[in-house]
């Protein structure tokens, strides 16, 4: 195989796995979206909060120390204890449940009815509110996040690769980040559960219904209120994984928050309402981005990555603004 | 139609309620009616008299609208309907069918009729209730894999219609069925209603424009004028009634009247009110 080819089918792989991450967070935007109709700015900073819930609770941080150790003049910090990284994900979840909860009792119920905009509004201004209570109660140092997931290159890969050069004595195998790797199964079983929870289960169903049509949802005996709850539990579940991944990554600080940003173009271009679009565009715009830095790139300075994937959605947002698999809008006369 | 000549059991009594919407707009101004047990019960009446609203005050969807009720007392078997949620009153046995069919567009027929189940459980069961809602729409089984919004206007109904019979209703507030349907294809679902009535024993308030076919098939009735009920009485009486004969039927004792001939119409039905 030529060198190009072969550096070339590295690049797409790679692409791939950065795309199912786009895609994770694309997917949170998207639930809520569907079910509720508002885009949900806080997405981020759901992954931000989760991932800053999950380190303090591993290492038994106490929440509100700092505000409590000023109050009442004591010095405590940590309960002493490590806790399991599995029973921490789970305890995680029950706060994100109760995120949710709070978010739909003390905001979104009173804005039952309201134009998009100020449900949009509303969730700028729950971003902020959930980064700034996530740094009362677990500080805002730059955190280490350690769940057991592998890191580093696969040398088994890169072993078992190393026979596609035929010979070629620059080849060593494909390199392929483990974390990359672990991440995409996990992705890609959450994005699997989460269609199906989407179209086979009871609720699922109900969480469809109240996306097409509030007041018939209400008049069949669905509750809202329940569905959105629901809606966002699972949105915080999807925004945990996200910052579970990208947080092993790079650490557990203020960016996590801003790996939302790369979920629009996503969003963009494979549609708002739409569960395997979000999937698909996040592939599309990984392997994109990657494959136009490693060709055109070199070309024009390199740094492509930064705007890429905002320019194709640009293009295909004039084209077919619903997004490669977005709702076709159902108009019968 | 039917011999009404033993007392009958009411299932639901609205008494002298009153609506406002936004705060502000009056719109109902004492609306009371009582609804037998499994007869069906026709609300009727021109835009705007109300009859949506009386619905959805039974099935509390006005609070969604920013509406209230706030005066007078909705007692369905001898519980109070008023400030209820809509799923509670729904689990209690009265659900709406409203106005416009409101199907869910991307879900399919049967993911359509399978919500209707939510307040169910049990998979025998709501696979049973399937099956019966199948009997009385046999189109709407060779349709149940199409997306409902790109089913017919007539579909849409038999699917809103028979969404609401899953949920194993008391009674069903049907709001407007034969809105935007071709004259043949109302009967067709009034003949339905007519036999889920009958073989289901499920009681029906409807609320109709249509006042000739809901007569029909109605065994009594309620005329509705901007918020206030002008008149009620057996179906068979109000059809018979030469008042409702020229305001609704558009008929007189000297046959069809043109519309011209109406214009006395306000300043004669003000005795009716």
């Amino acid at each position: 195989m030529p060198e190009s080819l072969l550096y070339g089918t590295e690049v797409v792989l790679n692409g791939l796995m950065a795309g199912v991450l786009y895609a994770l967070v694309a997917l949170g935007f998207v639930l809520i979206y569907k079910a509720s109709g508002i885009f949900n700015y806080a997405q981020g900073v759901l992954s931000l909060f989760a991932a800053m819930t999950l380190v303090g609770i591993m290492n038994g941080q106490i929440p509100f120390a700092h505000l409590i150790n000023a109050a009442l003049g004591t010095e405590i910090h940590h309960f002493g204890w490590h806790i399991n990284a599995l029973v921490a994900i789970l305890l995680t979840m029950v706060v994100m449940v109760g995120v949710a909860w709070c978010v739909q009792r003390f905001v979104f119920r009173h804005l039952i009815g309201q134009e998009p905009i100020i449900l949009f509004m509303a969730t700028i201004g729950l971003a902020y509110f959930l980064e700034g209570l996530g740094d009362i109660m677990w500080g805002s140092d730059i955190k280490k996040l350690d769940v057991g997931l592998p890191q580093g290159g696969s040398l088994w890969i890169e072993e078992n690769t190393q026979w596609l050069g035929f010979g070629n004595e620059n080849f060593y195998g494909f390199f392929l980040d483990r974390l990359d790797l672990i991440a995409t199964v996990i992705a890609a079983l959450l994005v699997i559960a989460l269609v199906a929870v989407s179209q086979y289960t009871k609720h699922g169903r109900a969480m469809r219904a109240v996306a097409d049509d509030h007041q018939a949802a209400l008049s069949v005996g669905i509750s809202l209120n329940f569905i959105w709850v629901f809606v966002w539990s699972i949105a915080g579940f999807v925004a945990l994984v996200a910052g579970i991944i990208w947080g092993a990554k790079s650490g557990v600080q203020f960016s996590l928050s801003l790996i939302a940003l790369k979920a629009l173009p996503v969003l963009m271009l494979g549609g708002f309402t739409s569960i395997p679009g979000a999937i698909i565009g996040g592939l599309i715009i990984g392997v994109g981005e990657k494959l136009f830095e490693f060709t055109v790139g070199p070309l024009v300075g390199g740094a492509t990555e930064n705007w890429f994937a905002y320019v194709l959605a640009l293009i295909f947002l004039v084209f077919r603004p619903q997004g490669l698999m977005g709702e076709k809008i159902i108009e019968r006369v | 139609m039917l011999q009404v000549a033993q007392p009958q059991e009411t299932l639901l009594e609205v008494n002298n309620i009153e609506v406002i919407y936004n705060h502000v707009i009056l719109v109902l101004k004492g609306v009371s009616l009582s609804v037998p047990k499994g007869g069906i019960t026709a609300l009727l009446g021109g835009n705007g008299a109300g009859k949506t609203t009386t619905l959805k005050a039974i099935s509390g969807l006005l609070k969604s609208e920013r509406g209230e009720v706030t005066k007078g007392t909705i007692t369905y078997q001898g519980k109070n309907l008023i400030g209820a949620d809509p799923a509670g009153i729904v689990r209690s046995g009265v659900i709406q069918v409203m106005e416009g069919r409101h199907c869910f567009e991307h879900l399919t027929v049967e993911e359509n009729l399978l919500t209707g189940a939510y307040t169910q459980a049990g998979a025998k069961q709501i696979a049973d209730d399937l099956e019966m809602v199948y009997n009385y729409f046999p189109r709407l089984k060779e349709r149940r894999r199409s997306q409902a919004g790109y089913t017919s206007g007539g579909e849409q109904q038999m699917v809103a219609i028979g969404r609401a019979l899953m949920s194993r209703p008391e009674m069903i507030l049907l709001d407007e069925p034969s809105m935007g349907l071709a004259p043949q294809l109302v009967e067709q679902i009034f003949e339905i209603v007519k036999s889920v009535n009958e073989n289901e024993g499920v009681t029906f308030l409807l609320a109709e424009q249509n006042t000739s076919v809901a007569l029909r098939y109605a065994h009594s009735g309620y005329i509705l004028e901007s918020g206030r009920v002008v008149m009620d009485g057996l179906a068979a009486d109000l059809r018979e009634n030469p008042d409702v004969k020229e305001f609704y039927l558009g008929m007189s004792d000297d046959g069809r009247k043109s519309f011209r001939d109406v214009r006395s119409y306000r300043r004669r039905k003000r005795w009716l009110a």
